[in-house]
Protein backbone atom coordinates (compact mmCIF):
# COMPACT_ATOMS: atom_id res chain seq x y z
CA UNK A 1 0.00 0.00 0.00
CA UNK A 2 2.53 2.43 0.88
CA UNK A 3 5.22 1.97 -1.85
CA UNK A 4 1.99 2.20 -4.24
CA UNK A 5 1.10 5.48 -2.58
CA UNK A 6 4.83 7.03 -3.22
CA UNK A 7 5.18 5.73 -6.55
CA UNK A 8 2.28 7.83 -6.66
CA UNK A 9 3.23 10.62 -5.49
CA UNK A 10 6.93 10.52 -7.31
CA UNK A 11 4.92 10.06 -10.71
CA UNK A 12 2.31 12.83 -10.07
CA UNK A 13 5.20 15.32 -12.08
CA UNK A 14 4.51 12.40 -14.78
CA UNK A 15 0.92 13.63 -14.76
CA UNK A 16 1.57 17.15 -15.46
CA UNK A 17 3.42 16.37 -18.46
CA UNK A 18 1.26 13.78 -20.04
CA UNK A 19 -1.69 16.33 -19.20
CA UNK A 20 -0.40 19.72 -20.22
CA UNK A 21 0.54 17.50 -23.54
CA UNK A 22 -3.12 16.25 -24.21
CA UNK A 23 -4.05 19.82 -23.02
CA UNK A 24 -1.42 21.66 -25.33
CA UNK A 25 -3.65 22.05 -28.76
CA UNK A 26 -6.32 23.45 -27.12
CA UNK A 27 -4.57 25.73 -24.93
CA UNK A 28 -2.70 26.73 -27.70
CA UNK A 29 -5.42 27.77 -29.99
CA UNK A 30 -7.27 29.31 -26.83
CA UNK A 31 -4.53 31.44 -26.42
CA UNK A 32 -3.80 32.75 -29.43
CA UNK A 33 -7.46 33.08 -30.54
CA UNK A 34 -9.26 33.80 -27.22
CA UNK A 35 -7.95 35.28 -24.37
CA UNK A 36 -5.10 37.05 -26.87
CA UNK A 37 -8.04 39.34 -28.90
CA UNK A 38 -9.50 39.54 -25.65
CA UNK A 39 -6.42 40.99 -23.77
CA UNK A 40 -5.32 43.14 -27.23
CA UNK A 41 -8.80 44.61 -27.57
CA UNK A 42 -8.31 46.10 -23.97
CA UNK A 43 -4.91 47.61 -24.96
CA UNK A 44 -6.46 48.65 -28.49
CA UNK A 45 -9.35 50.57 -27.14
CA UNK A 46 -6.79 52.94 -25.84
CA UNK A 47 -5.18 53.52 -29.12
CA UNK A 48 -5.93 55.08 -32.08
CA UNK A 49 -5.47 52.06 -35.01
CA UNK A 50 -6.40 52.24 -38.49
CA UNK A 51 -4.10 49.14 -39.60
CA UNK A 52 -2.36 50.85 -42.06
CA UNK A 53 -0.21 52.68 -39.18
CA UNK A 54 1.08 51.36 -35.89
CA UNK A 55 -1.34 52.22 -33.13
CA UNK A 56 -1.33 55.37 -31.32
CA UNK A 57 -1.71 55.76 -27.86
CA UNK A 58 -4.64 57.99 -27.07
CA UNK A 59 -5.65 57.40 -23.44
CA UNK A 60 -9.39 57.12 -22.48
CA UNK A 61 -10.36 59.14 -26.32
CA UNK A 62 -11.75 56.61 -27.49
CA UNK A 63 -14.49 55.92 -24.51
CA UNK A 64 -15.36 59.32 -23.83
CA UNK A 65 -16.17 59.59 -27.38
CA UNK A 66 -18.48 56.66 -27.38
CA UNK A 67 -20.12 57.89 -23.85
CA UNK A 68 -20.59 61.64 -24.81
CA UNK A 69 -20.27 62.41 -28.29
CA UNK A 70 -21.06 59.32 -30.39
CA UNK A 71 -24.94 60.16 -30.59
CA UNK A 72 -25.26 56.90 -32.56
CA UNK A 73 -23.65 54.48 -30.20
CA UNK A 74 -26.03 55.63 -27.46
CA UNK A 75 -29.08 54.60 -30.15
CA UNK A 76 -27.59 51.22 -30.39
CA UNK A 77 -27.06 50.61 -26.85
CA UNK A 78 -30.60 51.70 -26.15
CA UNK A 79 -31.89 48.69 -29.36
CA UNK A 80 -29.64 46.50 -27.85
CA UNK A 81 -30.97 46.65 -23.97
CA UNK A 82 -34.37 47.10 -25.03
CA UNK A 83 -33.55 43.76 -26.74
CA UNK A 84 -32.01 42.31 -23.86
CA UNK A 85 -34.52 43.24 -21.77
CA UNK A 86 -37.75 41.54 -23.45
CA UNK A 87 -36.16 39.11 -25.55
CA UNK A 88 -33.74 37.72 -22.18
CA UNK A 89 -36.38 37.08 -19.43
CA UNK A 90 -39.13 35.82 -21.96
CA UNK A 91 -37.26 33.85 -23.96
CA UNK A 92 -35.70 32.70 -20.49
CA UNK A 93 -39.49 31.84 -18.56
CA UNK A 94 -40.82 30.25 -22.30
CA UNK A 95 -37.86 28.18 -22.72
CA UNK A 96 -38.27 26.83 -18.87
CA UNK A 97 -42.07 26.87 -18.82
CA UNK A 98 -42.04 24.57 -22.38
CA UNK A 99 -39.01 22.27 -21.00
CA UNK A 100 -41.51 22.18 -17.99
CA UNK A 101 -44.65 21.37 -19.49
CA UNK A 102 -43.16 18.89 -21.93
CA UNK A 103 -41.13 17.19 -19.23
CA UNK A 104 -44.44 15.85 -18.01
CA UNK A 105 -45.34 13.96 -21.52
CA UNK A 106 -44.16 11.24 -22.57
CA UNK A 107 -43.94 11.03 -26.59
CA UNK A 108 -42.16 14.57 -26.57
CA UNK A 109 -39.67 13.65 -29.33
CA UNK A 110 -41.41 15.66 -32.04
CA UNK A 111 -42.37 18.73 -29.59
CA UNK A 112 -38.18 18.63 -28.66
CA UNK A 113 -37.81 18.80 -32.84
CA UNK A 114 -40.36 21.45 -33.38
CA UNK A 115 -39.30 23.93 -30.37
CA UNK A 116 -35.35 23.30 -31.26
CA UNK A 117 -35.31 23.52 -35.00
CA UNK A 118 -35.71 27.22 -35.15
CA UNK A 119 -32.45 27.48 -33.18
CA UNK A 120 -30.61 25.56 -35.37
CA UNK A 121 -31.39 27.37 -38.62
CA UNK A 122 -29.36 29.95 -40.10
CA UNK A 123 -31.10 33.42 -39.63
CA UNK A 124 -30.20 34.58 -43.15
CA UNK A 125 -32.06 32.04 -44.60
CA UNK A 126 -34.94 32.02 -41.78
CA UNK A 127 -35.65 36.15 -42.44
CA UNK A 128 -36.66 35.41 -46.00
CA UNK A 129 -39.68 33.85 -45.16
CA UNK A 130 -39.84 36.06 -41.62
CA UNK A 131 -39.61 39.32 -44.62
CA UNK A 132 -42.83 38.02 -46.27
CA UNK A 133 -44.41 37.35 -43.57
CA UNK A 134 -44.05 41.10 -42.13
CA UNK A 135 -43.81 42.61 -45.38
CA UNK A 136 -45.64 45.86 -45.07
CA UNK A 137 -47.68 45.61 -47.97
CA UNK A 138 -51.00 44.25 -48.56
CA UNK A 139 -49.99 40.93 -49.00
CA UNK A 140 -47.74 40.56 -45.90
CA UNK A 141 -49.11 37.78 -44.45
CA UNK A 142 -49.38 39.39 -40.83
CA UNK A 143 -50.92 42.76 -42.01
CA UNK A 144 -53.02 40.98 -44.12
CA UNK A 145 -54.16 38.44 -41.33
CA UNK A 146 -54.75 41.83 -39.27
CA UNK A 147 -56.57 43.91 -42.11
CA UNK A 148 -59.01 41.24 -42.59
CA UNK A 149 -59.75 40.61 -38.75
CA UNK A 150 -60.38 44.33 -38.72
CA UNK A 151 -57.68 45.54 -36.12
CA UNK A 152 -55.90 47.61 -38.73
CA UNK A 153 -57.34 49.46 -41.78
CA UNK A 154 -53.66 50.20 -43.15
CA UNK A 155 -50.92 48.03 -43.74
CA UNK A 156 -47.98 48.72 -40.82
CA UNK A 157 -44.43 49.02 -42.09
CA UNK A 158 -42.89 46.32 -39.73
CA UNK A 159 -39.14 45.90 -41.24
CA UNK A 160 -39.32 50.07 -42.15
CA UNK A 161 -40.68 51.93 -39.83
CA UNK A 162 -39.10 52.74 -37.13
CA UNK A 163 -41.22 52.40 -33.92
CA UNK A 164 -41.68 48.34 -35.18
CA UNK A 165 -37.92 47.55 -36.56
CA UNK A 166 -37.29 46.66 -32.96
CA UNK A 167 -40.16 44.56 -31.87
CA UNK A 168 -40.13 42.80 -35.06
CA UNK A 169 -36.28 41.91 -34.59
CA UNK A 170 -37.08 41.08 -30.90
CA UNK A 171 -39.94 38.48 -32.50
CA UNK A 172 -37.53 37.11 -34.68
CA UNK A 173 -35.01 36.19 -32.48
CA UNK A 174 -37.51 34.72 -29.89
CA UNK A 175 -38.56 32.61 -32.07
CA UNK A 176 -34.78 31.57 -33.05
CA UNK A 177 -33.06 31.16 -29.53
CA UNK A 178 -35.78 29.29 -27.46
CA UNK A 179 -34.63 26.35 -28.08
CA UNK A 180 -30.90 26.08 -26.71
CA UNK A 181 -31.84 27.06 -23.66
CA UNK A 182 -35.01 24.95 -23.74
CA UNK A 183 -32.72 21.92 -24.63
CA UNK A 184 -30.54 22.60 -21.48
CA UNK A 185 -33.60 22.77 -19.31
CA UNK A 186 -35.15 19.88 -20.44
CA UNK A 187 -32.06 17.96 -20.07
CA UNK A 188 -31.61 19.14 -16.37
CA UNK A 189 -35.49 18.84 -15.50
CA UNK A 190 -34.61 14.81 -16.32
CA UNK A 191 -31.50 14.76 -13.67
CA UNK A 192 -34.20 15.82 -11.34
CA UNK A 193 -34.00 12.21 -8.73
CA UNK A 194 -37.74 11.04 -9.18
CA UNK A 195 -37.35 10.15 -5.20
CA UNK A 196 -37.76 13.90 -4.37
CA UNK A 197 -41.11 14.24 -6.18
CA UNK A 198 -42.37 11.28 -4.17
CA UNK A 199 -40.78 12.51 -0.80
CA UNK A 200 -42.79 15.62 -1.83
CA UNK A 201 -46.03 13.80 -2.09
CA UNK A 202 -45.55 12.72 1.36
CA UNK A 203 -44.92 15.66 2.89
CA UNK A 204 -47.59 17.41 1.37
CA UNK A 205 -46.75 19.08 -1.58
CA UNK A 206 -50.24 20.40 -2.76
CA UNK A 207 -50.01 21.45 -6.26
CA UNK A 208 -47.36 21.51 -9.29
CA UNK A 209 -46.62 25.15 -8.57
CA UNK A 210 -45.42 24.38 -4.99
CA UNK A 211 -43.05 21.24 -6.17
CA UNK A 212 -41.92 23.60 -8.76
CA UNK A 213 -40.68 25.91 -6.77
CA UNK A 214 -39.52 23.78 -3.69
CA UNK A 215 -38.08 20.94 -5.35
CA UNK A 216 -37.74 21.41 -9.12
CA UNK A 217 -36.34 25.26 -9.16
CA UNK A 218 -33.54 24.41 -6.78
CA UNK A 219 -32.04 21.47 -7.82
CA UNK A 220 -32.34 22.81 -11.08
CA UNK A 221 -30.14 25.78 -10.19
CA UNK A 222 -26.60 24.53 -12.44
CA UNK A 223 -28.66 24.34 -15.50
CA UNK A 224 -30.57 27.35 -14.66
CA UNK A 225 -27.34 28.91 -14.70
CA UNK A 226 -26.23 27.80 -17.89
CA UNK A 227 -29.52 28.97 -19.29
CA UNK A 228 -29.16 32.41 -17.97
CA UNK A 229 -25.35 32.64 -19.16
CA UNK A 230 -26.13 31.81 -22.58
CA UNK A 231 -29.35 34.38 -22.46
CA UNK A 232 -27.12 36.85 -21.46
CA UNK A 233 -24.19 36.52 -24.10
CA UNK A 234 -26.82 35.93 -27.04
CA UNK A 235 -29.01 39.42 -25.97
CA UNK A 236 -26.22 41.25 -26.05
CA UNK A 237 -24.35 39.86 -29.36
CA UNK A 238 -27.60 40.47 -31.70
CA UNK A 239 -26.33 40.84 -34.70
CA UNK A 240 -27.27 38.54 -37.30
CA UNK A 241 -31.32 38.55 -37.11
CA UNK A 242 -31.32 42.11 -37.36
CA UNK A 243 -28.82 42.49 -40.14
CA UNK A 244 -30.83 39.65 -41.94
CA UNK A 245 -34.40 41.20 -41.23
CA UNK A 246 -33.93 44.96 -41.96
CA UNK A 247 -30.57 45.26 -43.54
CA UNK A 248 -27.40 47.21 -42.49
CA UNK A 249 -27.26 50.23 -41.73
CA UNK A 250 -31.39 50.01 -41.09
CA UNK A 251 -33.49 52.72 -41.60
CA UNK A 252 -33.23 55.92 -39.27
CA UNK A 253 -30.56 53.23 -37.10
CA UNK A 254 -33.84 51.97 -35.87
CA UNK A 255 -32.44 48.63 -35.67
CA UNK A 256 -28.61 49.20 -34.52
CA UNK A 257 -27.37 47.03 -32.60
CA UNK A 258 -23.99 47.19 -30.33
CA UNK A 259 -22.13 44.71 -32.44
CA UNK A 260 -23.65 46.64 -35.62
CA UNK A 261 -22.00 49.40 -34.83
CA UNK A 262 -18.97 47.50 -33.59
CA UNK A 263 -18.57 46.31 -37.27
CA UNK A 264 -19.64 49.35 -38.75
CA UNK A 265 -16.44 50.76 -36.85
CA UNK A 266 -13.84 47.79 -37.52
CA UNK A 267 -14.62 46.70 -41.42
CA UNK A 268 -16.44 49.76 -43.01
CA UNK A 269 -14.35 52.46 -41.48
CA UNK A 270 -11.31 50.81 -40.45
CA UNK A 271 -11.15 52.59 -37.01
CA UNK A 272 -10.08 49.45 -35.08
CA UNK A 273 -9.31 50.98 -31.67
CA UNK A 274 -12.70 52.77 -31.54
CA UNK A 275 -14.48 49.93 -32.47
CA UNK A 276 -12.11 47.75 -29.76
CA UNK A 277 -13.01 50.28 -27.14
CA UNK A 278 -17.19 49.26 -28.07
CA UNK A 279 -16.12 45.73 -28.02
CA UNK A 280 -14.41 46.39 -24.33
CA UNK A 281 -17.16 47.81 -23.07
CA UNK A 282 -19.89 44.98 -24.66
CA UNK A 283 -17.49 42.47 -22.80
CA UNK A 284 -17.11 44.19 -19.48
CA UNK A 285 -20.74 44.37 -19.36
CA UNK A 286 -21.72 41.00 -19.90
CA UNK A 287 -19.02 39.68 -18.01
CA UNK A 288 -20.59 41.31 -15.06
CA UNK A 289 -23.87 40.31 -15.55
CA UNK A 290 -22.33 36.90 -15.81
CA UNK A 291 -20.54 37.30 -12.70
CA UNK A 292 -23.85 38.14 -11.06
CA UNK A 293 -26.27 35.98 -12.30
CA UNK A 294 -22.99 32.72 -10.62
CA UNK A 295 -24.03 34.95 -7.76
CA UNK A 296 -27.85 34.51 -7.81
CA UNK A 297 -27.40 30.84 -8.80
CA UNK A 298 -24.84 30.50 -6.26
CA UNK A 299 -25.12 26.63 -5.27
CA UNK A 300 -24.24 25.62 -1.47
CA UNK A 301 -22.09 23.02 -2.12
CA UNK B 1 -52.70 13.72 7.08
CA UNK B 2 -56.46 11.97 6.68
CA UNK B 3 -55.61 9.96 3.58
CA UNK B 4 -52.41 8.63 2.44
CA UNK B 5 -52.54 6.93 -0.74
CA UNK B 6 -49.52 4.38 -1.54
CA UNK B 7 -46.68 6.26 -2.88
CA UNK B 8 -45.94 3.82 -5.59
CA UNK B 9 -49.15 4.38 -7.15
CA UNK B 10 -48.82 8.17 -8.07
CA UNK B 11 -49.72 8.47 -11.78
CA UNK B 12 -50.97 11.43 -13.51
CA UNK B 13 -54.24 10.07 -15.01
CA UNK B 14 -54.04 9.51 -18.77
CA UNK B 15 -56.97 12.40 -20.03
CA UNK B 16 -54.59 15.08 -18.49
CA UNK B 17 -51.64 13.83 -20.35
CA UNK B 18 -53.60 14.13 -23.60
CA UNK B 19 -54.43 17.72 -22.63
CA UNK B 20 -51.30 18.47 -22.74
CA UNK B 21 -50.14 16.75 -25.93
CA UNK B 22 -53.37 19.45 -27.51
CA UNK B 23 -51.76 22.37 -25.18
CA UNK B 24 -48.53 22.09 -26.73
CA UNK B 25 -49.64 21.71 -30.17
CA UNK B 26 -50.34 25.33 -31.25
CA UNK B 27 -47.59 26.34 -30.25
CA UNK B 28 -45.17 23.56 -31.70
CA UNK B 29 -47.02 24.61 -35.11
CA UNK B 30 -46.44 28.38 -34.79
CA UNK B 31 -42.64 27.30 -34.11
CA UNK B 32 -42.18 25.33 -37.19
CA UNK B 33 -44.54 27.49 -39.40
CA UNK B 34 -41.61 29.81 -40.67
CA UNK B 35 -39.89 26.85 -41.29
CA UNK B 36 -42.73 24.64 -43.40
CA UNK B 37 -42.84 27.52 -45.34
CA UNK B 38 -39.54 27.59 -46.71
CA UNK B 39 -39.58 24.64 -47.09
CA UNK B 40 -42.93 24.72 -48.95
CA UNK B 41 -41.81 27.83 -50.85
CA UNK B 42 -38.04 25.67 -52.09
CA UNK B 43 -40.52 23.35 -54.09
CA UNK B 44 -43.81 25.38 -55.51
CA UNK B 45 -43.99 26.14 -59.13
CA UNK B 46 -43.78 29.82 -60.40
CA UNK B 47 -47.43 30.50 -60.63
CA UNK B 48 -47.94 29.33 -56.85
CA UNK B 49 -45.70 31.15 -55.15
CA UNK B 50 -47.44 34.30 -55.41
CA UNK B 51 -50.97 33.11 -54.47
CA UNK B 52 -52.57 34.74 -51.85
CA UNK B 53 -52.46 34.01 -49.04
CA UNK B 54 -49.87 31.78 -49.53
CA UNK B 55 -51.08 28.34 -49.70
CA UNK B 56 -49.01 26.32 -46.57
CA UNK B 57 -47.98 23.32 -49.38
CA UNK B 58 -47.38 23.51 -52.86
CA UNK B 59 -50.02 22.22 -55.11
CA UNK B 60 -48.05 20.52 -57.76
CA UNK B 61 -44.46 20.45 -55.77
CA UNK B 62 -41.30 21.09 -58.89
CA UNK B 63 -37.55 21.62 -58.39
CA UNK B 64 -37.27 24.13 -61.06
CA UNK B 65 -36.83 26.68 -58.04
CA UNK B 66 -33.02 24.61 -57.88
CA UNK B 67 -32.50 24.80 -61.79
CA UNK B 68 -33.48 28.49 -61.50
CA UNK B 69 -30.55 28.89 -58.43
CA UNK B 70 -28.50 27.08 -60.44
CA UNK B 71 -29.33 29.12 -63.63
CA UNK B 72 -29.67 32.43 -61.53
CA UNK B 73 -26.05 31.87 -59.87
CA UNK B 74 -24.36 30.74 -63.30
CA UNK B 75 -23.85 34.37 -63.86
CA UNK B 76 -21.60 34.90 -60.73
CA UNK B 77 -18.12 34.64 -61.01
CA UNK B 78 -18.47 31.08 -59.03
CA UNK B 79 -21.11 28.81 -59.31
CA UNK B 80 -23.23 28.28 -56.02
CA UNK B 81 -21.42 24.12 -55.72
CA UNK B 82 -18.31 26.39 -55.08
CA UNK B 83 -20.23 27.95 -51.91
CA UNK B 84 -21.85 24.85 -50.75
CA UNK B 85 -18.55 23.27 -50.69
CA UNK B 86 -16.69 26.17 -48.63
CA UNK B 87 -19.52 25.90 -46.17
CA UNK B 88 -19.21 22.02 -45.95
CA UNK B 89 -15.24 21.45 -45.69
CA UNK B 90 -15.19 24.33 -43.10
CA UNK B 91 -17.99 23.30 -40.80
CA UNK B 92 -16.70 19.26 -41.10
CA UNK B 93 -13.18 20.48 -40.47
CA UNK B 94 -14.50 22.63 -37.27
CA UNK B 95 -16.25 20.09 -35.96
CA UNK B 96 -13.75 16.99 -36.19
CA UNK B 97 -11.27 19.24 -34.92
CA UNK B 98 -13.74 20.68 -32.01
CA UNK B 99 -14.19 17.14 -31.09
CA UNK B 100 -10.71 16.22 -31.18
CA UNK B 101 -8.97 19.25 -29.70
CA UNK B 102 -11.78 19.80 -27.24
CA UNK B 103 -11.51 15.88 -25.65
CA UNK B 104 -7.99 15.83 -25.73
CA UNK B 105 -7.79 18.95 -23.72
CA UNK B 106 -10.82 17.57 -21.17
CA UNK B 107 -9.59 13.90 -20.52
CA UNK B 108 -6.27 15.48 -18.31
CA UNK B 109 -9.05 18.00 -16.22
CA UNK B 110 -11.28 15.86 -15.89
CA UNK B 111 -9.30 12.63 -14.66
CA UNK B 112 -5.35 13.94 -13.79
CA UNK B 113 -4.73 15.30 -10.07
CA UNK B 114 -3.55 18.13 -12.66
CA UNK B 115 -1.94 21.41 -10.92
CA UNK B 116 -3.40 24.56 -12.30
CA UNK B 117 -6.85 22.89 -13.14
CA UNK B 118 -9.18 24.95 -11.62
CA UNK B 119 -7.34 27.88 -13.15
CA UNK B 120 -7.66 26.70 -16.47
CA UNK B 121 -11.38 25.96 -15.94
CA UNK B 122 -12.27 28.70 -14.58
CA UNK B 123 -10.83 30.44 -17.52
CA UNK B 124 -12.57 28.03 -19.44
CA UNK B 125 -15.83 29.45 -18.19
CA UNK B 126 -15.14 32.88 -18.09
CA UNK B 127 -15.12 32.46 -22.03
CA UNK B 128 -18.73 30.94 -22.20
CA UNK B 129 -19.45 34.40 -20.97
CA UNK B 130 -18.59 36.48 -23.95
CA UNK B 131 -19.52 36.13 -27.39
CA UNK B 132 -16.97 35.15 -30.12
CA UNK B 133 -18.17 39.00 -31.96
CA UNK B 134 -16.14 40.63 -29.44
CA UNK B 135 -12.71 39.36 -30.11
CA UNK B 136 -13.32 39.34 -33.75
CA UNK B 137 -11.11 42.51 -34.39
CA UNK B 138 -8.23 41.40 -32.71
CA UNK B 139 -8.74 38.03 -34.22
CA UNK B 140 -8.99 39.55 -37.74
CA UNK B 141 -5.94 41.43 -36.86
CA UNK B 142 -4.38 37.81 -35.97
CA UNK B 143 -5.04 35.95 -38.37
CA UNK B 144 -4.46 38.94 -40.93
CA UNK B 145 -0.53 38.78 -39.02
CA UNK B 146 -0.56 34.62 -39.80
CA UNK B 147 -1.69 35.17 -43.58
CA UNK B 148 -4.62 33.33 -43.64
CA UNK B 149 -7.09 35.82 -44.67
CA UNK B 150 -9.08 34.30 -47.44
CA UNK B 151 -8.26 30.56 -46.44
CA UNK B 152 -9.40 28.08 -45.10
CA UNK B 153 -7.38 28.68 -42.12
CA UNK B 154 -9.30 31.60 -41.49
CA UNK B 155 -12.51 30.16 -41.27
CA UNK B 156 -11.56 26.68 -39.55
CA UNK B 157 -8.88 26.99 -36.93
CA UNK B 158 -10.00 29.82 -34.76
CA UNK B 159 -12.91 28.56 -33.99
CA UNK B 160 -11.62 25.43 -32.80
CA UNK B 161 -10.59 26.22 -29.01
CA UNK B 162 -14.54 26.16 -28.44
CA UNK B 163 -14.67 27.15 -24.46
CA UNK B 164 -18.55 25.15 -24.55
CA UNK B 165 -16.58 22.12 -25.85
CA UNK B 166 -14.30 21.84 -23.15
CA UNK B 167 -17.06 22.45 -20.90
CA UNK B 168 -19.15 19.88 -21.82
CA UNK B 169 -16.27 17.05 -22.49
CA UNK B 170 -15.03 17.61 -19.06
CA UNK B 171 -18.12 17.38 -17.38
CA UNK B 172 -19.06 13.99 -19.29
CA UNK B 173 -16.01 12.60 -18.64
CA UNK B 174 -16.27 13.25 -14.69
CA UNK B 175 -18.89 10.60 -14.88
CA UNK B 176 -16.29 7.70 -16.00
CA UNK B 177 -15.07 5.46 -13.31
CA UNK B 178 -12.02 6.29 -12.52
CA UNK B 179 -11.49 2.77 -11.74
CA UNK B 180 -11.98 1.76 -15.53
CA UNK B 181 -9.02 3.49 -16.52
CA UNK B 182 -7.10 2.40 -13.08
CA UNK B 183 -7.81 -1.29 -14.03
CA UNK B 184 -6.38 -0.56 -18.18
CA UNK B 185 -2.83 1.21 -16.66
CA UNK B 186 -2.43 -1.91 -14.52
CA UNK B 187 -2.87 -3.72 -17.34
CA UNK B 188 -0.15 -1.74 -18.96
CA UNK B 189 -2.42 0.20 -21.47
CA UNK B 190 -0.67 3.33 -22.34
CA UNK B 191 -2.56 7.33 -21.62
CA UNK B 192 -3.25 7.67 -25.20
CA UNK B 193 -4.96 3.81 -25.48
CA UNK B 194 -6.63 4.67 -22.76
CA UNK B 195 -8.14 7.45 -23.95
CA UNK B 196 -8.71 6.26 -27.58
CA UNK B 197 -10.00 3.11 -26.23
CA UNK B 198 -12.01 3.69 -23.07
CA UNK B 199 -12.45 7.69 -22.85
CA UNK B 200 -13.71 8.09 -26.31
CA UNK B 201 -16.03 5.21 -26.57
CA UNK B 202 -17.77 5.93 -23.41
CA UNK B 203 -18.59 9.52 -24.16
CA UNK B 204 -19.69 9.25 -26.94
CA UNK B 205 -23.01 11.16 -26.29
CA UNK B 206 -20.67 13.95 -25.30
CA UNK B 207 -19.25 14.30 -28.55
CA UNK B 208 -21.75 13.58 -30.35
CA UNK B 209 -23.26 16.79 -29.07
CA UNK B 210 -20.36 18.57 -29.03
CA UNK B 211 -20.17 17.73 -33.40
CA UNK B 212 -23.37 19.27 -33.38
CA UNK B 213 -22.81 22.58 -31.60
CA UNK B 214 -19.77 22.74 -33.62
CA UNK B 215 -20.65 22.20 -37.20
CA UNK B 216 -24.22 24.27 -36.86
CA UNK B 217 -23.02 27.14 -36.09
CA UNK B 218 -20.16 26.65 -37.98
CA UNK B 219 -22.86 26.19 -41.08
CA UNK B 220 -25.02 29.00 -40.24
CA UNK B 221 -22.14 31.25 -39.29
CA UNK B 222 -22.31 35.10 -40.76
CA UNK B 223 -20.28 36.97 -38.84
CA UNK B 224 -16.91 35.10 -39.45
CA UNK B 225 -16.92 34.38 -43.12
CA UNK B 226 -17.93 38.04 -43.37
CA UNK B 227 -14.96 39.02 -42.17
CA UNK B 228 -12.53 36.47 -42.75
CA UNK B 229 -13.13 36.38 -46.50
CA UNK B 230 -12.19 38.83 -49.85
CA UNK B 231 -12.73 36.27 -52.83
CA UNK B 232 -15.99 35.54 -54.05
CA UNK B 233 -14.46 31.64 -54.74
CA UNK B 234 -14.43 31.52 -50.90
CA UNK B 235 -17.37 32.83 -49.66
CA UNK B 236 -19.78 30.29 -48.05
CA UNK B 237 -23.82 29.85 -48.89
CA UNK B 238 -24.69 32.28 -45.89
CA UNK B 239 -23.11 34.99 -47.99
CA UNK B 240 -23.86 33.95 -51.14
CA UNK B 241 -27.58 33.54 -50.20
CA UNK B 242 -27.25 37.15 -49.05
CA UNK B 243 -26.29 38.20 -52.10
CA UNK B 244 -28.78 35.63 -54.38
CA UNK B 245 -31.59 37.38 -51.83
CA UNK B 246 -30.82 40.75 -51.91
CA UNK B 247 -31.18 40.68 -55.71
CA UNK B 248 -34.29 38.74 -55.46
CA UNK B 249 -35.92 41.40 -57.81
CA UNK B 250 -36.95 39.52 -60.82
CA UNK B 251 -39.93 36.93 -60.48
CA UNK B 252 -37.39 33.47 -60.78
CA UNK B 253 -35.06 34.94 -58.56
CA UNK B 254 -37.33 34.72 -55.96
CA UNK B 255 -37.84 31.00 -55.94
CA UNK B 256 -34.02 30.47 -56.37
CA UNK B 257 -33.98 32.16 -52.97
CA UNK B 258 -36.13 29.76 -51.26
CA UNK B 259 -34.60 26.85 -53.07
CA UNK B 260 -31.23 28.33 -51.25
CA UNK B 261 -32.80 28.44 -47.89
CA UNK B 262 -33.90 25.53 -47.81
CA UNK B 263 -30.27 23.88 -48.89
CA UNK B 264 -28.99 25.85 -45.98
CA UNK B 265 -31.60 24.74 -43.72
CA UNK B 266 -31.92 21.34 -44.35
CA UNK B 267 -28.40 20.00 -42.88
CA UNK B 268 -29.40 20.87 -39.29
CA UNK B 269 -32.32 19.85 -39.35
CA UNK B 270 -31.46 16.42 -40.32
CA UNK B 271 -28.75 16.34 -37.89
CA UNK B 272 -30.19 17.28 -34.96
CA UNK B 273 -33.25 14.36 -35.67
CA UNK B 274 -30.91 11.60 -35.63
CA UNK B 275 -28.80 13.14 -32.40
CA UNK B 276 -31.70 14.20 -30.13
CA UNK B 277 -31.51 11.11 -28.05
CA UNK B 278 -27.84 11.84 -27.32
CA UNK B 279 -27.82 15.50 -26.99
CA UNK B 280 -30.68 15.65 -24.15
CA UNK B 281 -28.25 12.93 -22.15
CA UNK B 282 -25.27 15.40 -22.84
CA UNK B 283 -27.16 18.44 -21.90
CA UNK B 284 -27.73 16.48 -18.87
CA UNK B 285 -24.29 17.73 -17.60
CA UNK B 286 -24.59 21.12 -18.54
CA UNK B 287 -25.33 22.54 -15.74
CA UNK B 288 -22.37 25.07 -14.12
CA UNK B 289 -21.63 24.77 -10.50
CA UNK B 290 -20.64 27.84 -9.08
Amino acid sequence: MMDQFQERWRSEGRWQLIGYAFMAPYLLLFLIFVVGPVVSAIYLSFTYFNILEAPRWIGWTNYRSLLVDDEIFLIAIGNTLTFAIVSGPVGFIASFLLAWLLNRMRHRSLYVLAYYTPSIVSAIAAAFVWRIFLSGDRYGTLNNALINIGILDEPIQFLAEQSYIMPAIILVSLWMSLGTGFLVFLAGLQTVPKELYEAGKVDGVPNAWVELVKITLPIMRPQLLFGTVISIVNSFAVFQVAVALVGFPSPLYAGHVIITHLYDYAFVRFEMGYASAIAVLLFAFTFMLGRVSLRVFASDD
Amino acid sequence: MTQSAPVRKIRRPILRVNWFYLWMLPVALLMMLPIVYTVSFAFKPLEELFLFPPPLLPKRPTTDNFQQLVLATSSMTVPFSRNIYNTVVTSVAVMVGTVAIGSLAAYPLAKYPLWGKNFVFAVVISALMFSPEVTQIPRYLIVNELGMIDTFGALIIPNLALPLGLFLMKQFMEGVPSELLEAARIDGAGEIRIFGQIMMPLTRPAWATLAIFSFIPTWNDYFTPLIFTRSESMKTLTLAMQTIGSGATTVARYGAVFAAAFLVLLPPIVLFIFMQRRVLDTMAYSGIKS
